[in-house]
């Protein structure tokens, strides 16, 4: 399949998909974000998890309307497609903060002192690891190996990646996502 | 042993700086093996040259690259397209070489997926990217760019007959992408679930076709055993495992960090010299040579050779290289908890005795060092270690999960013993 045809067959689901539900759920650049996504594959549906992350870069999470609406873009049903979105771990099928902490909790950062700064990040934001702030200002994720073990403990906030973060650094990072 | 070891895979590298862009890689003598590959050199040739010197993978695993090329079918093949797809899903816990290398030399990944695609003659490649990996994701894609203007990839790349799309996937998590049959299921937009082999990739693979799945430092080697050859790659390495080794070290080293150094450098050296050794007024506990999935070594072992055959008498394995050290105050129950806690969460969950088998030794490790163990629950550990052995589940994840698990129970028996009989953790002040 070329991307021409591909490209072809994704705006006419894109306009087919306000019928079935009239909101609309993804915008028209996304729905050519995923077109081209779909022409790096020899099959429509390998696009899928890149297309995932697509929606959720733009509405922070995959809600099911936008899941439904992506499935039938990609031509799968729902349940392969949900079965897809709950089996990785970083899509988020339910809401999240405006930030995401990503916190390693594996070997090299556990001996690093990765359980204090744990504690640190749950007592100044007042929530459990899997939880989010009150004022969905913050979502506190565990992840596996950062891959960034020569400056452990690590851990990433949104895109960013910050290594060697101890109690007082921790303080200082969080103050610069608003 | 040369005095002055080479260091090909990170010659272009200054910590701190930004990557060689595409001059000055070039200036830097890079896509120089490229040109060489497709004027002078026979896919064939390649095969035979990466064979003969004695190149092996670098994901962890040692399998003779050369070999695994030789079994993809050469010929037309009823026109079916192969693939060649680059493992850049790092994510053993412990480990961080491949990430110096796709930010560090972004080029350097790209000639050697022109050169390693042409030698199976794949006229697709995919980089198979962790989700977290986003500066490699932007480094990689721009240098892809640049080689595409410059005539290095798309149609008859420097007017040869040869041809290669390459495009970037960005993964989205899951320890088990890695392992390469449920990377090629991944890639093809489904749960990362592993593929019985055989048929094995290079015959069936993705979407049923012809495809490699290589390591980046793997990769990275295949440049330079064109450019300079097969003798002198060998000649690179202090034993008999040829060229050089990205190793590393994190935990309780004075100086955690990443070198390239000559194939078969020693433990002690490692430790010592380059990592200073453990941090001050400490000793030695024990330490994972290569991952969250190979068994420890001890202070016993510190002078065994860091290569794939030099390890096998240790009873563990190389593994990625990155060594991961614990102190004497390191509680090793605790130790083993968080790892198999690694290995319970990451479980695909496609065969029984890994989705069901992790999580009973985490809660077991975990009852242990709550001080809530009895003496009968090291027998039911040592039970899974032989329960999830290789050969009894369907892919490698549960048989590396026991690793640091089998060797652990025998390293550290007194300590498990005094846990359950002290009915708390020792390493923990009482309250």
């Amino acid at each position: 399949m070329s991307t021409g045809d591909s490209a072809a067959m994704l705006a006419g689901a894109a306009q087919a998909a306000p019928a079935a539900a009239p909101s609309a759920p993804l915008a028209p650049e996304l729905t050519a974000a995923i077109a081209q996504l779909v022409g790096q594959y020899d099959d429509k549906r390998a696009a899928c998890i890149e297309a995932l992350k697509l929606v959720q870069r733009q509405y922070r999470w995959v809600d099911d309307a936008r899941l439904g609406a992506l499935a039938r873009l990609l031509d799968m049903s729902i349940a392969e497609l949900d079965g897809v979105a709950t089996f990785y771990n970083l899509i988020y099928r339910r809401p999240v903060g405006r930030h995401v902490i990503l916190l390693c909790d594996s070997v090299s950062c556990w001996l690093c002192g990765a359980d204090q700064l744990r504690a640190r990040l749950e007592q100044r934001l007042g929530v459990e690891v899997g939880q989010t702030t009150a004022d969905d200002r913050f979502t506190l994720l565990p992840i596996v190996c950062l891959g960034h073990c020569d400056h452990a403990p690590a851990l990433m906030v949104d895109e960013a990646l910050h290594g060697d973060v101890d109690a007082a650094g921790v303080d200082r990072l969080l103050e610069a996502y608003p | 042993m040369s005095s002055t070891p080479e260091r090909p895979l990170t010659r272009n590298i200054r910590p701190g700086e930004p990557p060689l862009d595409l001059v000055g890689y070039e200036r830097a003598g890079g896509y120089r093996a490229l040109r060489r590959a497709l004027r002078e050199l026979t896919p064939s040739q390649i095969v035979q040259q990466v064979t003969d010197s004695n190149l092996r993978g670098r994901g962890g695993a040692g399998f003779p690259t050369g070999k695994k090329w030789s079994f993809v079918p050469h010929g037309a093949d009823g026109g079916l397209p192969k693939y060649l797809i680059v493992n850049a899903d790092e994510m053993e816990p412990g480990t961080f070489k491949d990430r110096l290398l796709l930010e560090g030399d972004p080029h350097q990944m790209i000639e050697a997926i022109i050169i390693s695609a042409y030698a199976i003659s794949a006229s697709v490649a995919y980089i198979f990217l962790r989700g977290e990996y986003l500066r490699a994701t932007e480094l990689l894609t721009r240098a892809a760019h640049a080689a595409e203007a410059r005539g290095y990839l798309g149609a008859h790349i420097l007017d040869s007959p040869f041809s290669l799309a390459l495009h970037v996937h960005t993964s989205a998590g899951r320890y088990m992408c890695g392992e390469e049959t449920a990377l090629l299921t991944a890639l093809e937009g489904k749960r990362a679930l592993p593929r019985y082999k055989p048929p094995f990739p290079q015959v069936v693979g993705l979407w049923g076709r012809p495809s490699v799945v290589n390591n980046v430092e793997t990769l990275c080697n295949v440049p330079h055993i064109v450019e300079r050859g097969a003798a002198w790659f060998r000649a690179l390495g202090r034993t008999q495992d040829g060229g050089t080794k990205i190793y590393g070290a994190s935990g309780h080293v004075r100086r955690p960090g990443a070198w390239e150094l000559p194939m078969g450098t020693p433990l002690r050296e490692l430790l010592e010299e380059h990592a200073g050794g453990i941090r001050a007024g400490r000793a030695l506990r024990a330490l994972l040579p290569g991952g969250a999935s190979t068994a420890f070594l001890t202070a016993e072992h510190l002078d065994v050779p860091l290569d794939f055959s030099s390890m096998e008498p240790t009873g563990s394995r190389l593994g990625t290289g990155t060594i991961t050290v614990a102190d004497d105050r390191t509680c090793p129950v605790a130790l083993l908890r968080n790892l198999e806690h690694f290995f319970a969460q990451e479980s695909c969950g496609w065969c029984t005795p890994c989705r069901d088998g992790l999580p009973w030794t985490e809660r077991l490790l975990g009852a242990i060092e709550d001080g809530d163990g009895e003496m009968q629950d090291l027998e039911i550990l040592e039970m899974h270690t032989r329960f999830l052995d290789s050969g009894k589940t369907f892919c490698a994840h549960a048989p590396g999960a026991m690793a640091p698990l089998a060797s652990g129970l025998k390293i550290f028996r007194d300590d498990f013993e005094r846990h359950i009989r002290e009915r708390r953790c020792p390493w923990k002040r009482a309250a």
